[in-house]
């Protein structure tokens, strides 16, 4: 076990140097010289001279990669140009709206997908399993971005339910700060108020994100169930007269929902993707939506340090789910 | 395999009404991407200030926007783009990852360790943020997303290609010709490369549907097709300001996409369970 372990945080070792490799490379494949484009286009020629030397740009390319690693270690993922402030520490600061965005996106779909999932494996070939895969296909065809603009234009403009934008109404106050999760902090203040504020501001967002992962979760569900329900265990469970939920949902699904987690450490991806678009959509102030902002006034150091900052979420998130196999599938174990 | 034989049977991969559907859709699609400038009366750049933000009436079948450019024509237009872009971006993986993978799996040793510990670390990026990273750096246009969206896709081609090579390495009839002295290159052209092509073909039809959606995104956020031209992506995202009140400038090209690309997904199950007849009989 210890084995696989370390085996695991070698590749991590390996991948995460690769990642820093490709940022590097798409870095320095920006038009133009960094150090103009951090001065803007009035600076003297001997202010950009002091500033490449200060940024190292006349270093050789491979002592350069060196300096850009060892500034990401120390935290060091530059300055903004639009802002002038740290890249790191501002990310950071939009983190918890963008995660709490995630969170109930990623609850969302497991709630919906894995359900449906079962369903239509349980029921295959009927209306229903049709109708669920019909309407999965759908899901992994449909625009996130426009799924986005669609749900605002029902549930905002017409039936004017829900809000469109923003995490807070106006004239609602955030809770104070524990963790920067609104839900979180305003029940820890007891603020009902602001709970049911920032809830209603969060659902359509989160339903966004979540209903352009839910056909790829119903997909997957429905394959590793119809697989696991054809398995001589459940046949004999059925034998010994276990009851049909319990089959399912106990000794089927526990077994089906092994694939699953890699899933959900992949579709972590989509979800950091779609949190630059969505955020767009809904004015939602966090990670995305500054990163957009940045895209739009061509601020590199923002988006390679996002670049970065994702990476390494992204590989280490997987490194878990990888870990968590060991956990959830005993065979592995004994075969490592 | 032989070639012949499988193709009889093609016509029974398009025997439920759906994949003939998504069949016709995609058809349509690729029509009206070669003829649109025939197809309407209007230029795609033609504004009439006369009647912008119009909804959808006789004169313009999907209303106008807000320089009173006639949207269907630019639905139709933006078919080019949007397809050749899902065109370029399938290509550029395919290319470089059948030949790369099909080689991998091959000669298998050193190459192949390289290999794939190359794609491994492709592969454990969150691909589209790096996409996005990638064409900003690049310099915001279509053509510089769809090399970024082609490049990251080549681990996927490669991973594909170089699992069945490795299968058909050790296959009789290749053991034989490399016995009688055949070169790597003719094992690869004359046995290899063709039994390789059934999954990757399966892999590209789903991925032009993916395609599609990745490259309408990154134009969306205003890093892939630049304005004026008219691509579905874009269209979306210059009418977001005026959704609220204007719900067809909208809503009309995204269900465009929502059928391009559905229909390619449907495509891509048809043609697996066409070529991979075990699945089709699990499912019956």
């Amino acid at each position: 076990m210890t084995r696989i372990i370390l085996r695991r945080l070698l590749m991590l070792l390996f991948v995460t140097a690769g990642v820093t490799v490709i940022c590097f490379v798409i870095s320095r494949l920006i038009p133009g010289d960094p150090a103009q484009l951090m001065l803007g286009p009035r600076a003297t020629p001997q202010a950009i001279a002091e500033l490449r030397t200060r940024l190292g740009l006349d270093q050789p390319i491979v002592t350069q990669y060196l300096a850009y690693v060892s500034d990401l270690i120390r935290g060091d993922f530059g300055t903004s140009i639009m802002t002038r402030q740290p890249v790191l520490a501002e990310l950071l600061g939009y983190i918890p709206a963008t995660l709490e965005l995630m969170l109930l996106a990623m609850v969302l779909s497991i709630a919906i997908g894995v359900p449906l999932g079962v369903v239509t494996a349980v029921r295959r070939d009927t209306w229903v399993d049709n109708l669920g895969r019909g309407l999965a296909i759908l899901g992994i065809s449909t625009p996130t971005f426009w799924l986005g603009l669609m749900l605002m234009l029902l549930f905002y403009a017409q039936l004017g339910w829900l809000p469109g934008s923003g995490r807070l109404d106006i004239g609602v106050s955030p809770p104070p700060h524990v963790t920067g999760l609104y839900l979180v902090d305003a029940a820890l203040a007891g603020d009902s108020l602001a709970w049911r504020s920032a809830f209603n501001h969060l659902l359509l967002p989160a339903s966004t994100l979540a209903l352009a992962s839910i056909g790829t979760v119903v997909r997957l569900i429905r394959s590793s169930m119809i697989e696991v329900l054809g398995e001589d265990y459940i046949r004999t469970a059925r034998a010994y007269g276990i009851s049909r939920g319990r089959l399912l949902f106990v000794y089927a699904l526990k077994n089906a929902l092994i694939p699953f987690v890699t899933v959900l450490g992949l579709e972590l991806a989509a979800l950091l993707f779609g949190s630059v678009v969505i955020e767009s959509v809904f004015a939602w102030p966090g990670v995305g939506n500054h990163v957009l902002a940045a895209i739009l006034n061509l601020d590199f150091p923002v988006i390679m340090g996002f670049t970065v900052l994702a990476s390494v979420v992204y590989v280490a998130a997987n490194l878990l789910v990888d870990l968590s196999y060991l956990v959830l599938d005993p065979r592995i174990q004994a075969v490592g | 395999m032989k070639p012949i034989s499988i193709a009889a049977t093609l016509p029974l991969a398009l025997r439920t009404p759906l994949t003939l559907a998504a069949a016709a859709v995609a058809a349509v699609v690729c029509f009206v991407a070669l003829f649109a400038p025939w197809l309407t009366p209007y230029a795609p750049n033609a504004m009439d200030l006369n009647s912008v933000l119009q909804p959808p009436s006789w004169k313009h079948w999907a209303g106008t926007d807000e320089l009173g450019r006639d949207l269907l024509t630019r639905i139709f237009h933006g078919a080019r783009p949007s397809v050749s872009a899902a065109l370029g971006i399938v290509g550029i993986g395919t290319a470089f990852g059948l030949l790369i993978g099909t080689l991998s799996g091959l000669l298998a040793g050193w190459f192949d360790t390289v290999v794939m510990r190359l794609t491994d670390v492709v592969m454990a990026l969150p691909g589209m943020v790096v996409a996005l990273a990638l064409t900003a750096a690049l310099g915001p246009s279509l053509f510089n997303a769809v090399v970024a969206l082609g490049v990251l896709a080549v681990p996927a081609y490669i991973r594909v290609a170089r699992g069945q090579a490795l299968a058909l390495r050790e296959r009789e009839y290749v053991l034989a010709a490399r016995s009688m002295g055949a070169s790597t290159w003719h094992l690869m052209r004359a046995h290899v490369l063709p039994n390789v092509l059934p999954p990757v073909l399966v892999f590209m039809t789903f991925h032009l549907g993916a395609s599609i959606l990745a490259s309408s995104a990154l134009s969306f956020i205003g890093l892939g097709a630049q304005p004026p031209d008219a691509e579905w992506g874009s269209m979306i995202g210059a009418g977001r300001e005026y959704v609220l009140g204007h719900w067809w400038y909208v809503t009309i090209p995204g269900v465009v996409i929502i059928l391009t690309a559905s229909s390619f997904n449907l495509l891509g199950d048809a043609l697996r369970d066409w070529l991979d007849p075990r699945l089709a009989r699990d499912k019956a």
